[in-house]
């Protein structure tokens, strides 16, 4: 059961999946982050700060599981140990999730750190899956982050939103507010669709990256394996091999230091047609 | 589709029926309110401590609540880590 990873210090780096806009694949990128992360070996844990609206459960196949959870334990009701659900496919993956039944007044500063603080013992890594907006709920999961990933999509909302998070992440964290280094921000750019980047209907990577000034993590293509993996419950890094899941490898190969050349997957295949019908352009 | 549907038949089985049963069986507790279950439970685990200590010395830690819910019913495991006599303290686990 134990695996002596106790033996030495656990990294404990605080990550938080973050972007301002809702629905651009925040929840879907905790659990493919979380399950590559753990699938090389790092002790994670992947936390659900949507209070209200509980989803990575059901993202990470887990939902049947559920007894308590982090609300629970920041209440005193519960031990962290037992609201933690262990994974089933990997031995270094852990899930707390959320409550469905509060609301996010139920998170309190002093309750998200104390939880922060005791798996910074244990994990490797602690992915805090933001909810939307950029209130309460999504300050209180930037708040102890050490790194950030902002969950991108080509569009002008979600880039806008992306910019004001960013914002945010300079100035309302704890590193901010100390003297410590500020928060490592990283784009991760998803539902990247190159058919409709080709046709000029989509900014392209570079546009997105020069307004937002700040290295890239990633980029997901728009995939359908995205979707079945959700129906079954399954990270889309553990779901046989997709575009989407290569690319959210290679991200996580970045987050931990490594570096990978990017390149832009695309599920469309778009050279299909064009030989069908004969073109050489 | 009709054209080359054939060529992208799935050869997988459809998980878009996997994603209604998981919803439905989901759901349904939800909407019964037995999702308010770990409202109870918190009480119920302190209660069983309680109980327990009466008889041996157990940990706050020592009791493992593992509940699984199946369509028909679901069913609530829980584990007592009864400290042995011998073992330091806190090196179970
Ligand atoms: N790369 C992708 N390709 C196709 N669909 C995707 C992709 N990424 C996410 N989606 C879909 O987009 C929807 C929203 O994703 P997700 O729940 O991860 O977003 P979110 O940012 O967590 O949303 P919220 O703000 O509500 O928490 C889901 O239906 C998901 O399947
Ligand atoms: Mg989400």
């Amino acid at each position: 059961m134990t695996t002596g990873l106790k033996e030495e210090q656990p990294l404990g780096r605080i990550v938080v999946i973050t972007s301002g806009k809702g629905g651009v694949g925040k929840t879907t990128s905790a659990a493919a982050i979380s399950a590559g992360l753990a699938q090389l070996g790092h002790k994670t844990v992947v936390i659900d700060f949507d209070v209200g609206l509980r989803n990575l459960d059901m993202i990470m196949g887990c939902e049947r599981r559920v007894v308590f959870d982090f609300i629970n334990v920041i209440q005193g009701d519960a031990r962290l140990k037992q609201a933690l659900i262990k994974d089933k496919r990997l031995d270094t993956l852990y899930i707390l999730p959320t409550s469905q039944t509060r609301d996010k007044d139920a998170l309190t500063k002093e309750g998200v750190e104390a939880v922060l603080n005791e798996l910074k013992e244990e994990f490797d890594y602690i992915i805090c899956d933001s909810p939307a907006g950029i209130e309460r709920g999504a300050q209180l999961a930037m708040y102890f982050a050490d790194e950030a990933v902002v969950v991108t999509n080509p569009e002008v909302s979600s880039v806008r939103d992306s910019d004001r998070v960013l914002g945010l992440l300079a100035s309302k964290t704890k590193r901010a507010e100390s003297s410590d280094e500020p928060v490592r921000a990283t784009v991760l750019l998803t539902r990247h669709d190159q058919a409709r980047i080709d046709q000029g209907e989509m900014m392209n990577v570079d546009d997105v990256l020069e307004i937002l000034a700040v290295p890239l993590l990633g980029i997901i293509p728009e995939s359908t394996a995205v979707l079945r993996a959700s129906n079954v419950g399954t990270p889309v890094t553990l779901e046989e091999p997709s575009n989407a899941g290569r690319a959210y490898h290679d991200a996580v190969a970045r987050l931990t230091g490594a570096e990978v050349e990017m390149r832009i997957g695309s599920e469309r295949r778009p050279g299909l047609f064009q030989r069908l019908f004969g073109r050489t352009a | 589709m009709s054209l080359f549907g054939f060529a992208f038949k799935p050869r997988r089985a459809r998980t878009a029926q996997t994603a209604r049963d998981r919803l439905q069986l989901l759901l349904a507790h939800e909407r019964l309110g037995s999702s308010s279950a770990p409202d109870f439970l918190p009480q119920l685990q302190n209660d069983l401590l309680e109980v327990i200590r009466k008889y041996v010395a157990v940990d706050d830690d020592g009791v493992e609540i593992v509940m699984q819910r199946e369509d028909a019913m679901s069913s609530l495991e829980i584990n007592i880590e009864l400290p042995s006599e011998s073992a330091p303290k806190g090196a179970a686990g």
